[in-house]
C-alpha cells in the first residue's frame, strides 16, 4: 500500500508543468480508466504476470524461484534506478555499460595483486569494492562535466564514454579473462544473510534510499525542477549544473556497483562481455516503468517495476521453453504497449 | 556566469534569424572534417609504406561502406530531430534473409533483405508519427524485436550463403573487375551521390530539414509532416538492410548476432559529420567523411602496428575513437559557439 502512494505521489512534478503532465481533474470520469492505466499499468501488468505464473508455470510459488528472478534483475535494477535520476534531468546515460566493465576489470585487479598495499588480503578486498566504484563515479562525473560545462548533447556525451569505456576496460586487462576464488569479495553477488542473495538486498535499499531521496530532499525537487523546465529552474536559483553533475556521478557509481555483482557472480572478470547492452535493459526498464523520457517526472518504484516485468517476461517464456529470440520480441512488444499505455494524454 | 543559453549551438531560439550563422557554422564544421580526413590520409601516406595502394584503399572503403551506408539513412533521420537504433539489428536480420534466399540468385536475395528492412523502417515511422512514441523507444524496442526475429530465423547460428550464385560477388567482387572499384564501394558512393542531390535539390530534402527545424510550423504550412517522418525511418531501415546484404555477401554467411552497435557508430559518423542531433540542419555528404575518418583510425592503427616499433592491442581503436568523438565534438562546440557570439 505505502508504496503505491509513493508512485502517485513522486508522479506530480513540483514544477506543475502543465503540458507534459497528465492533465488530472479533467474529465476525470470519462478517462477514468486511461488515468488508471496510465498510473498503475505498469503495477497491473506485473500482477497480471504473477498471477498467470502461479497458474501456468509449475513450480512458480517457490522461494527458489523468487530468488532466481530477483537475483537475476538486481543488477538492472540497480543501473536503472541511477539512469531514472539521469532521464528525470531530461538526460540519458549510455555509457553503464561500458563503466560496468571498467569497474569489473579494476576489481579483480586488486585483490587479486601479489605486490604492493593491496596484496594484503583484507586491504585489498576493501580497496576492491572502493576503487572501481570511485573510478566508475568519476567517469560519472567526466559525463556530467562534458553535459554542463561543455553543453554537449546527453546522448553525444555519453556515447564517448559507450565506446571508449569498454575499450579502457580491454585495455587494462589486455582482453583477458580474470578469474578469481575470494569469498570474501564475492560475497556481494553470492552472499546470503537471511539466506536472500545479498544483491537482492543491496538492490532494495538502493531503491528505498533513491526513492526517499526524490520524495523528501530538496535534491529530488531540484533533480524533477531541472528536467521540467531547466530554464525557469535556473531562474529560480536551482544549481542545474551541480545537479546534472551529481545525477551522473550517482549513474556512474551504481554501475560500477552493478559491475563487482556481476563479475562476483561469475567469479570471473570478462571485460568484453561484463554490461553488454545494459543501456538498453535499464532504458528499456525506466520507460516501462512509467518514466517519461523527456525529464520532469519520475517514479523509482516504476522503475523497479518496470525491471520486474521485463524479467519476469523472460522467465515466463522461458519457464514455457519459448527460446530466448523470441522472448527478445516479445520484450519489444511489451515496451511497445506499455509505453503507449503510460504516455501523457495531448490536449 | 554562463551567460550563453543552454546548448547555445544545439538550439538555436529563433531558428530562422540564426539560419545564416548556422549555415557558416555548418560550412566550417563541414571543411574542419574534411581537413581532418585529409590530413589523416596525408599522415597515413608519408609514415606508412602501402597505405595509398590500391589494396589498402580499397579493402578500407569495402569494410567501412556498411557503417557509412548506416550513417547516410541516420543523417536523414537525424534532419528530422529523430534517431534510430535499431539499424544494426536490422542489418543483422537483413544479412540472415539475404542468406536463406541467396540459393535463387542474386536479385530475389537483395529484394528480400531489402523489403524486409524497408517494412521494419515503414513500421518504425509509422508508430513514431502515428502513436507518438518517442523515435528513441520504439527504434529501442524494434533493436530488440529484430535481433529476435534474426536469431529465430537463422536458428541461432551463422547461416551460410550460396556461392553458386552470383550472390557473394556483391560483397567481394570489384565492378567490372576493375580492383579499385570494390562493389560495396561503388554502391556506398552511388547512395550518397543520391542522397546530397535529394536533400539539397529536391523537395523532400528540404521538407526533411522543415520537420527538424520546427516541426509544429511545418505542419501549418500544410506539409504531411507524419508521411515525410514515416518516409525516413523507411529510408533507414532499407539503407540498414542494404548495409546487411553486403555484410552477408563479404563474409559469405548471415549473421544474425553482428551488427551490435552498429547505430552508435552510425550516429558517431554523422556527428563527427557535423550533423546536429537536434534536427533542422545537417550534411549528408560530411556523414561519409566522419564514417571514413573513424574507419580510418582502425586502419592507422593497423599500419602503426606493422612497423613493430609499438604494439597497440586492438582494443586501443575503441579508446581511441571514442577520444577522437570526443575532440571533435568540443571543437565543434566551440566553433558554433564562437560563431554565435
Amino acid at each position: 500500500m505505502s508504496e503505491l502512494k509513493s508512485v502517485e505521489n513522486t508522479l506530480a512534478s513540483p514544477t506543475g508543468k502543465a503540458p507534459t503532465g497528465p492533465a488530472r481533474g479533467n474529465g476525470l470520469k470519462r478517462e477514468g480508466l486511461g488515468n488508471f492505466l496510465r498510473s498503475y499499468g505498469a503495477l497491473l501488468a506485473l500482477l497480471l504476470l504473477v498471477i498467470y505464473n502461479i497458474i501456468f508455470t509449475r513450480n512458480f510459488l517457490t522461494t527458489q524461484t523468487l530468488n532466481v528472478n530477483l537475483t537475476q534483475v538486481a543488477t538492472i535494477v540497480i543501473v536503472a534506478t541511477g539512469m531514472t535520476l539521469v532521464i528525470a534531468t531530461g538526460g540519458i546515460d549510455l555509457s553503464v555499460g561500458s563503466l560496468m566493465a571498467i569497474s569489473g576489470a579494476l576489481a579483480p585487479l586488486i585483490f587479486l595483486s601479489k605486490q604492493g598495499p593491496f596484496s594484503d588480503p583484507v586491504l585489498g578486498v576493501v580497496a576492491a569494492f572502493i576503487i572501481p566504484v570511485l573510478v566508475a563515479g568519476a567517469f560519472g562525473l567526466f559525463n556530467g562535466s562534458l553535459v554542463t560545462h561543455f553543453k554537449i548533447q546527453p546522448i553525444i556525451a555519453t556515447l564517448v564514454l559507450f565506446i571508449a569505456g569498454r575499450g579502457i576496460a580491454q585495455v587494462v586487462t589486455n582482453g583477458n579473462l580474470q578469474t578469481f576464488r575470494n569469498p570474501s569479495f564475492q560475497y556481494i553477488g553470492l552472499g546470503r544473510p537471511f539466506d536472500i542473495p545479498f544483491q537482492v538486498i543491496l538492490m532494495l535499499v538502493i531503491v528505498a534510499l533513491t526513492a526517499w531521496v526524490m520524495r523528501v530532499t530538496i535534491f529530488g525537487r531540484y533533480v524533477l525542477a531541472v528536467g521540467g523546465n531547466e530554464a525557469a529552474a535556473r531562474l529560480s536559483g536551482v544549481p542545474v549544473n551541480r545537479v546534472k553533475l551529481a545525477v551522473y556521478v550517482i549513474s556512474g557509481i551504481l554501475s560500477g556497483i552493478a559491475g563487482l555483482i556481476v563479475i562476483a557472480i561469475n567469479s570471473s572478470s570478462d571485460a568484453n562481455l561484463v554490461g553488454q547492452n545494459m543501456e538498453l535493459d535499464a532504458i528499456a526498464a525506466v520507460a516501462v516503468g512509467g518514466t517519461p523520457l523527456t525529464g520532469g517526472r519520475v517514479t523509482i518504484f516504476g522503475t523497479l517495476i518496470g525491471a520486474l516485468i521485463i524479467q519476469l517476461i523472460r522467465y515466463t517464456l522461458l519457464a514455457n521453453r519459448v527460446p530466448d529470440a523470441a522472448a527478445l520480441v516479445v520484450k519489444a512488444a511489451i515496451i511497445l504497449v506499455a509505453v503507449y499505455i503510460q504516455r501523457p494524454r495531448q490536449s | 556566469m554562463a551567460t550563453i543559453p543552454a546548448n547555445a549551438a544545439a538550439v538555436p531560439p529563433g531558428k530562422s534569424q540564426s539560419n545564416t550563422r548556422a549555415r557558416a557554422a555548418s560550412i566550417l564544421q563541414r571543411q574542419g572534417v574534411l581537413i581532418a580526413l585529409v590530413l589523416l590520409v596525408l599522415f597515413g601516406s608519408i609514415r606508412y609504406e602501402n597505405f595509398l595502394s590500391v589494396y589498402n584503399i580499397s579493402s578500407v572503403l569495402r569494410f567501412n561502406s556498411m557503417i557509412a551506408l548506416i550513417a547516410l539513412g541516420m543523417t536523414f533521420v537525424i534532419m528530422t530531430g529523430g534517431i534510430d537504433l535499431s539499424v544494426g539489428s536490422v542489418a543483422a536480420l537483413a544479412s540472415v534473409v539475404a542468406a536463406q534466399v541467396s540459393p535463387n540468385g542474386l536479385l530475389p536475395a537483395v529484394a528480400a533483405a531489402l523489403l524486409v528492412g524497408i517494412f521494419i523502417g515503414f513500421l518504425n515511422g509509422f508508430i513514431i508519427a502515428k502513436l507518438h512514441i518517442l523515435p528513441f523507444i520504439t527504434t529501442l524496442a524494434m533493436l530488440l524485436a529484430a535481433r529476435g526475429m534474426a536469431l529465430i530465423l537463422a536458428n541461432n547460428t551463422s547461416v551460410s550463403a550460396s556461392y553458386e550464385t552470383d550472390f557473394t560477388k556483391l560483397g567481394q567482387g570489384d565492378l567490372f573487375g576493375i580492383d579499385f572499384l570494390p562493389i560495396p564501394a561503388v554502391i556506398m558512393v552511388a547512395a550518397f551521390l543520391v542522397g546530397i542531390i535529394v536533400i539539397n535539390y529536391t523537395g523532400f530534402g528540404r521538407h526533411v530539414l522543415a520537420v527538424g527545424g520546427n516541426e509544429e510550423a511545418t505542419r501549418l504550412m500544410g506539409l504531411p509532416v507524419d508521411r515525410i517522418k514515416i518516409a525516413v525511418y523507411t529510408i533507414n531501415g532499407a539503407l540498414a538492410a542494404l548495409a546487411g546484404i553486403i555484410l552477408a555477401s563479404q563474409f559469405g554467411a548471415g549473421q544474425p548476432l553482428e551488427g551490435n552497435g552498429w547505430e552508435l557508430s552510425a550516429i558517431a559518423s554523422v556527428v563527427v559529420g557535423g550533423t546536429l542531433l537536434t534536427g533542422g540542419m545537417g550534411s549528408v555528404g560530411s556523414s561519409l567523411i566522419g564514417a571514413l575518418l573513424l574507419g580510418l583510425i582502425f586502419n592507422i592503427l593497423n599500419f602503426e602496428n606493422g612497423r613493430g616499433f609499438i604494439s597497440l592491442s586492438a582494443y586501443w581503436q575503441s579508446v581511441i575513437r571514442g577520444f577522437f568523438l570526443l575532440v571533435v565534438v568540443l571543437l565543434q562546440n566551440r566553433l558554433a559557439r564562437r560563431n554565435k557570439t
